[in-house]
Parts: C-alpha cells; structure tokens; sequence
C-alpha cells in the first residue's frame, strides 16, 4: 500500500518526441488538474519543426505544469517530477532538476540506438548518473501494448502510439487527479475511430491502474483543491481567451467581427480558433499576405464592422504602413501582435516581449496609437476587449501586445458575468454634424472623430492618407494645419490616460524598491516578490497593462520609490521609456533566452539591491 | 445596423433603386488636379455618368484607390471612398465587400500600383472572385513619381529610371488576369466613351471580380502610347473590337480577321484569304480560359492590331456568397445567452 504525502504545490514536466503526443497528455493532465480546483499554470514547450528527426534532442517536446493548492502565477522554475519518454527527453531537461527529484522513464525506449540518437555515451539510467534523483524504470511501451492486445482494429503501432495515454494514467493516479474528465474527453475524441477510442481508454487506465497496485510506485501526493475566488472557473490558454474577448466584444457592441489573418507562428492558432466561429458571426479570412490581412481589417472598419488582424512580429513589419494608414482614417482597429523572439525569423515558438518600441514608435512620422499588454493567459480576455474598447471609442488602431508564452500558456479563469463586460458603443454617425453639413474630422469631447459608415444617406465621404485639413478631412498641405492635426492626433491618444485604470501598485511598508513590469513578465515579477517578502524583504511591485498611453499616475508612482527595478525579456525598452519620460534612474532586468523570466530569477535580483 | 441607410442587401451592385440620379450626384466637386490632357479626366467623366444606370444611391458606392495619379480618383467621386496606400486598395475592397454585400465597391489604380507594388492583392482578389472591380488605368509609365518605367513599359523604352532601355520584358495585364484566374476580364481606352461605358456596365453586371485595363494617355510621360488605337487615321487598322458571339474582323471594311491555329494560338488573317467561315466567333462565356489567354497575347503594348471589349466573362461562385447567409443570421440572433454558453463551453468547476 502506498504512502500519501501533502503537498502545497507541485511542478510536472512531461516531454517525449515531439511525435509521442506530449501536449496532448499534459493538456488533459492540465484539464482534469482545473477541474480538481487546484491553481494552475501550464507552458508548452516544442520545436518549431513539424517532426524534427526522431529521438534526437532537437525533436524533443515537452509541456509544463505547475499547480497548487495556493493561488500560482508562473509554470514553475524547476520541475519536481520529470516524465521523460526517451532518452533525449531526459538529456534535454535532467539539467533543469534540483537534487531529490523524480524521474519518471518509459524504460522501453532506452535502447542502444535512441541512446546514441540522444548523444549518450552511456546508458544513464545504469551508469549511475541520476543517483541524486528518485528514478522510476516504467517499461510504458510494453505494458501499453499488452494493454491493448486483442482490440480487434488497433495494429501494434496504434497501441504503442498510446503510450503517452499510459504515463497520463500514471501521473494521474500519482496525484489523484478525477478520472472522468478524461475518460469524457478520450470519449469524444475518439467516437469516430471506435477501436483507437478502446485503446486509448485502456492505455489510461493501465496506467492509473499500474500506479495504483504496482509497488514501484511507494507515494502518492495529494494536492488539495485551492482557495481561488468564488465563481465558475475554466481554463484557458492566451489563445481562446483573446478570441473569446474579441467575440464578446463583437456581441456587445453588435459589430460584427472580420478577421483577416496570415499564418504565422505563433499567431495561427489564433486564426484556426475563430474560424471555427461561424455561428457568432466572425468572418474569417485567410489573406494573401500580412500586408492584405490589415487593409482587409481596415477595409471593413471602413463598412462599420470590428476589424481585426494578428500577427507576430515579422509581420508586424509587414503591417506598419497599414497601420499608419490607420492612424490617419483615424477608424476603429485592432492589431494583436503575439510576439516571438527576433529578429526576423528569429525563433518563432519562443516568447520574447521585445516588440514594445515597435508597437510604440514602429512606423513613419508621427503615428501614435494606443498600446495594450495582455498579462497572462486568462487576462488576455480583458486585454482584448480593452483593446476593442479603445479603439470604438477613439477611432483608432490599437495595438494588443501578447507573446509566445501567453498564447500556449494556461490557467484558470474566472468566467465573467457578461453584464459586467465594458460596454463598447459603436455611435454611427447618423447625420449632419455641422448645421446642414458633415464634417469627417469634426471630433467629439475625447478628441474622436465620427464613424459614418457607406449606406448612411447624406454622409459620404473620401479620405485617404494624405494630410487632411481638421475638420473637413479634405487634403490639405497649409503649415498651420499639418501641426494642429498632428497634435490633435497625439493629444486624443494622451488622453486615454484619463479613461484608463490608474497604475497600481502591490506595495508593502517599508519598501524602497519598486519592480515594474509588463505584459507576461506578471506572473515571474509577482511570484519573485512573494518569496523575498516571505524571507522578510520589502519591496513592492507593479504592472502596466497599458503602455500607450502611460497610466496618468505612472509618473508619481515611479518618483515615489527610491528604486525601480524594469523586469523585462528585451533588451531593456519599458526602462529605457520611463527613464525618458519621467527622467528617473531606472534599472533594468533583462533576459533573452526565448524563455519566460522565472521567479527565482527575479527573487535574486531583488536582494541584490535590498 | 441601426444607421440611416438604404436597406438593400442584395448585392454589390446589382440593385436598384426608384429614385433617379444623375452624373452631378456622383461628382464631389472637388477640384481635379491632374495635368491637362491626362486620360484619367476622361475615365472619370465615364464612370461618373455611367453609375446612375446602377439605379444605386450614391452613399452605396464606394471608391477605393491606391497611389499615383490614378489614385486621386476616390476625391472625386461623390460616394464614400478611401485614397489607401501604395497597391492595397484590393485588399481594402476585399474588407470592405466581404463585410458589406450591400455595397457597390470599386478599386482603381494604375499600372504601378495594382501590377507592381500591388500585384499580390490583385491576383489574390481575382483568384478569390471577390465581389468587386478593379479598373487599372494602364499608361505605361509612373507618374506621379514623374516618369520611371512600370511594369508594362515596354522593353527598350527609355525613361528618367531606364536611360538605356527598359531591360524587363512588360507584363501582359490581360493575360495576368487570366492567369489567375478572372471570371471577368475586359479591356477598353480612355478616349473612346461609349466602349469604356459598354464595358462598365458588362463588368457592374458581372456578379464578382471584374478586371478592366483601360489604356491611359500619360500627356507628359508617355504621350500617345495608344494613339494608334484612337485616331482617326489608324484606329480601324488597329482596333480589333471583340463582341460575344460575333466573328472577330476589323478594319474599315472588315477586311481582316482573328482565326485560331491548330495549336490554339490566334492569328491576324485577311479575311477574303481564308473566307468569313473560317473567323474565330468570339466566346466570352467559354468556360476554359485558353481562348482568351490567346487573344490577350495578340499584341503587345499596342505594336500590333490589339483587342479591345470583354474577352472573358464567366459565372463562378463569388466568395463569401456562401456563408453569407449564415454569419448574417448569426449576427442578428447571437446575443447575451450564447455568449454566456460560449464562455462557459468546455470543462468548468465552481468554486463557492
């Protein structure tokens, strides 16, 4: 009989092949690990080659998992328990363990060949080079085989593709997680393919069920549901939360929604997630380029519908002439840019937030625009209705910062009473504005101009790109007027300061030290600062959601500490930015590995200068 | 949408309405400024009074062009339009028609603009039979810039950017067309009105994308490139006007003809050496485009008797015809309790 052991939070990494269906099993581990009620957060982790070559570590791919009994902001430092299906799974990530942890193997594919594939010299699971760590041999192949012998359909390569079903049952029964939810999904999935459905339900349990009457395994952990805010919860990774924001804004506002959309890496998800939405309206469309996917978006701004184009950053380049020519209609638009690590093609499935001078300053002449981060996955359902928001009632293109980890990354998510979502009204222009006449730019108290859209009778207009005389939005060359729209544009985008949350700050008595962060640097910045206050340090911390405009209070906030500490995963824009606009000696953290920041990353520098 | 509009839905550009309009309704009396003797003047005064046949209240017309001289064209009209960027006023029409079926919409350039800087989004626009026209005022040459070869000059030409000769062989806009696919392919020229009005109207009838080059006269860059087709003296030798159904044959007398060749290509023939049996009749409505794709290969840039007229014009599915139905129903039903259904789909738990 095993033992049970209490734990307060637990980091699972589960990496294979990246054809062994490792998202997958740390998916539904994810899926019934929320439904438990634990906090959680997940990070996928896999090459950018569709098969990069089998068994080597360059194909390796791995999911991450940490969940708690506490609320949890990061996916884990380091993992607790490494489930590695092959050889190069464990020599790509046994560096990353901390000594005494677990080691979970599929014994099976430890052969000679895929040692030698992986670049071991050695076999290490006999050589003695994981003493430190608790190792668990499980020959999962074999026992999924056997597993499913006699379903008639299901050859010998369907069982053992199954195996990644089996180290989900382990796992699952290692930490008592609800069976089913996965059973349900293993169900649906599946009802197509009856004899694969049979055998990935038999590979599940023989895994739970090894776990459960095998002695190999002594411990199981239990950790207990956490005490989340009241509500209904779901998890979400960045990707559905952002389409979701969007298809609630399109709702709420009655706009409908056209998204146009080039495949890009790692923005495509984005693109396949609403156009499976046929049935809320959203109009999909694949564009030819990243140049067409924005004047479509634009286009249908134009028409009176809610315009929307996602990239990453190659495209963004691609995007800014658009983009500027946005800035000039002065129409409502939405840019989601989901970063990546650059430059150029740079490494597409790897988060990097270094695109925040190029949202900011990224097209010619003066082009402002407001800018909004999305923080973690959950929240990328706020940021894509703020950025909607924004954008009706600015008229204006809006720019919606996420990354590689945000979109991939999971949580759960306090579902929203959707009579507390921000109302968005569109306020078509319906007639003259000026006596008898309609004047385009003739802007209203925030500085907006009005949205008359074709078919309204009597309010036809032509814009373009060219310099338009305030007002009428006729051409216009005259000194005087080029400087006053050029400040009218500005001084609308400032003031959004005042329609905006104040910038808040988790500050504790004492503190000197303030750390400030943006987009997915939330979760590595807040969890850093619990562990130095609970080793007794003071420091406070705070996050901007929206970088243009700054928050009206960023400035007063900034000046209040005696230091600030800018945490980011670029070269240093956001201190370079507050250091020239408030003129404050701002330090910075810095970190481009194409990986999230880790908290311990940011506990370290904290102390050093507490 | 609750804004003050026509309610017709029936679809780019083959509505009609009661009421009447005239050419003053679709000028916005703006000043044109292109130089004197440009052709674009003669294009506009065509499609200005052209587009009260449509029988369309002037606020359902849209304009959206590129830059160049062409590109001045939206300020123009009366309608609703967009002066865009460089080459993407097919990519801002895509936009634009798939969200509004109730629009006529229109995208014009010029020949730097739609096949250089803008080819991608015309050939894409073409492929995609979206329910636009597309008018490409072809001169040959850049002129707002002021005089650097485009991608029709022809080889050899000298300009500010070629000093020595073009050394790139032109594109053959038609045959481009036809490439990708155009269910609606037609050429006229800006000095002769009643062509350029007859093949106006065949493309607003055309239910998708319609292509139309219109040869251009640039009067300071390119002076008289089409003169051959225009003049009195030269334009029964030169023009070859084809009409569905009828044997192709030019001349003042009808005295030459087109025939098609045994491996498919056209020839010019004198008509009394082969006999009028022997004349190729035009098929517009033929659904493989190889007909056409020869005939648009029978001159190139005006050095030869050269077609004018639709040479293909095909009924294909028009994109988003298809779901447009759908997603308007979708829009009009999905409210407050599908959204809420929507956000709570998938596994969810409660915590009190």
């Amino acid at each position: 009989m095993s033992r049970t052991v209490d734990k307060d939070r637990v980091v699972i990494r589960i990496a294979g092949d990246s054809g062994d269906g490792m998202q997958l099993a740390g998916g539904r581990f994810a899926e019934a690990t929320a439904v438990f009620g634990n906090d959680l957060v997940t990070a996928p982790d896999y090459p950018a080659e569709v098969r990069a070559p089998t068994g080597t570590v360059r194909g390796v791919s791995a999911f991450q998992i940490h969940f708690a009994s506490r609320d949890i902001l990061t996916p884990g430092d380091t993992p607790n328990v490494l489930v590695a299906m092959n050889p190069a799974a464990l020599k790509s990530n046994v560096d990353t363990l901390e000594s005494g942890s677990t080691i979970v193997v599929n014994d099976d594919a430890f052969t000679k060949r895929n040692l030698v594939k992986a670049g071991y010299d050695s076999n290490p699971l006999e050589d003695g080079s994981l003493t430190e760590f608790q190792v668990h041999r499980l020959p999962m192949t074999s026992m999924t085989v056997r597993a499913t012998e006699g379903i008639e359909g299901v050859s010998s390569r369907d069982a053992a593709r199954a195996k990644n079903l089996f180290a989900l049952g382990v796992l699952s029964w290692m930490y008592g997680r609800p069976l089913p939810v996965t059973e349900e999904w293993i169900e649906q999935k599946f009802a197509k393919h009856g004899p694969i459905l049979t055998a990935n339900l038999a590979a599940f349990h023989a895994g739970y069920n090894f776990g459960e009457t095998t002695e190999l395994l002594d411990v199981q952990y239990r950790v207990k549901p956490a005490a989340l805010p009241a509500g209904t919860y779901r998890n979400v990774d960045g990707t559905t939360a952002t389409a979701l924001g969007l298809i609630a804004a399109s709702v709420t506002s009655g706009l409908p929604m056209l998204f146009a959309s080039y495949p890009i890496t790692p923005a495509s998800e984005l693109l396949h997630e609403l156009a499976r939405q046929r049935r809320f309206g959203v109009r999909v469309i694949q564009a030819e380029d990243e140049i067409a996917a924005a004047n479509m978006a634009l286009g249908a701004a134009f028409g009176g519908q809610l315009g929307v184009t996602a990239t990453s950053g190659p495209g963004m380049d691609l995007k800014a002439e658009t983009i500027g020519l946005a800035v000039a209609l002065e129409l409502p638009m939405v840019i989601i840019d989901v970063q990546r690590a650059g430059p150029s093609t740079g490494m597409p499935t790897k988060p990097e937030s270094s695109d925040l001078m190029m949202a900011l300053y990224g097209r010619h002449g003066e082009s402002p625009l407001p800018v909004v981060a999305a923080a973690t996955p959950a929240h990328c359902f706020d940021a894509a209705l703020e950025a909607v928001r924004l954008a009706v009632d600015y008229r204006t293109p809006v720019i919606l910062l996420s990354d590689a980890f945000l979109a991939n990354s999971s949580e759960p998510w306090l579902i929203p009473n959707i009579d507390e979502l921000p109302r968005i009204d569109p306020r078509f222009a319906q007639g003259p504005n000026l006596d008898d006449d309609f004047l385009p730019y003739l802007r209203d108290e925030r500085l907006a101009r009005p949205w008359a859209i074709p078919g309204t009778i009597g309010l036809g207009h032509r814009i373009g790109g060219l310099e338009k005389e305030d007002g009428t939005g006729n051409i216009s060359y005259e000194p005087e007027n080029h400087a006053r729209m050029t400040s009218l544009r500005a001084e609308k985008v400032e003031g959004i300061a005042q329609d905006i949350a104040p910038l808040e700050v988790d500050h504790e008595d004492g503190a000197e030290l303030l750390v400030l962060g943006w987009g997915s640097s939330y979760g590595p910045i807040k969890a850093g600062v619990r562990r130095v206050r609970d080793r007794g340090g003071k420091v406070a911390c705070a996050h901007l959601f929206h970088l243009n405009p700054l928050p009206a209070n960023t400035g007063e906030v900034l000046r209040s500490y005696r230091r600030v500490l800018v945490a980011e995963t670029n070269m240093g824009q956001l201190s370079r930015l507050v250091r020239a606009e408030f003129l404050i000696g701002a330090e910075s953290f810095t970190k481009l590995e194409g990986e999230p920041m880790l908290a311990a990353e940011i506990e370290h520098e904290i102390l050093e200068r507490l | 949408m609750a804004v003050n509009t026509h309610n017709h839905m029936s679809g780019n550009g083959s509505g009609s309405d009661a009421a009447t309009f005239t050419k003053q309704d679709f000028a916005s009396g703006e000043e044109t400024r292109w130089c004197p003797g440009c052709g674009d003047y003669a294009v506009l005064a065509a499609v200005q009074e052209f587009l009260p046949e449509l029988g369309l209240p002037p606020e359902r017309v849209v304009f959206l062009t590129g830059i160049g001289c062409a590109g001045r064209f939206a300020y123009y009209m009366n309608t609703y339009g967009i002066h865009g960027i460089h080459g993407r006023a097919p990519a801002l029409a895509t936009g634009l028609a798939i969200s509004r079926p109730d629009l006529s919409v229109w995208a014009l350039g010029g020949d730097g603009d739609m096949l250089s800087i803008g080819g991608n989004h015309l050939i894409h626009a073409l492929r995609r039979n979206m329910p636009i026209k597309i008018l490409v005022l072809n001169n040959q040459v850049y002129g707002l810039t002021k005089g650097q070869a485009s991608p029709t000059s022809a080889f050899g030409k000298v300009t500010k950017s070629t000093p020595f000769g073009s050394e790139d062989q032109p594109f053959n806009p038609l045959a481009l067309a036809l490439g990708a696919g155009a269910s609606f392919v037609a050429r006229t020229v800006d000095r002769d009105r009643r062509h350029l009005t007859q093949v106006l109207r065949a493309a607003a009838e055309h239910p998708g994308a319609a292509f139309i080059e219109i040869y251009q006269n640039c009067p300071i860059f390119n002076d008289e490139a089409y003169a051959v087709l225009t003049d009195k003296d030269t334009k029964d030798a030169f023009q070859i006007r084809l009409e569905h159904g009828q044997p192709i044959r030019f001349g003042a007398d009808g005295e030459r003809g087109v025939v098609q060749r045994p491996d498919g290509s056209v020839a010019i023939v004198e008509v009394a050496d082969v006999g009028e049996q022997d004349l190729l009749v035009h098929d517009a409505h033929c659904a493989d485009p190889s007909r056409a794709f020869a005939l648009a290969h029978l001159s190139q840039n005006v050095s030869a008797p050269t077609p004018v007229g639709v040479f293909r014009s095909v009924v294909r599915p028009v994109h988003g015809e298809s779901s447009q139905a759908e997603l308007q129903a979708a829009h009009e039903t999905v409210g407050p309790a599908e959204l809420d259904a929507l956000l709570h789909a998938g596994a969810t738990w409660t915590v009190n």
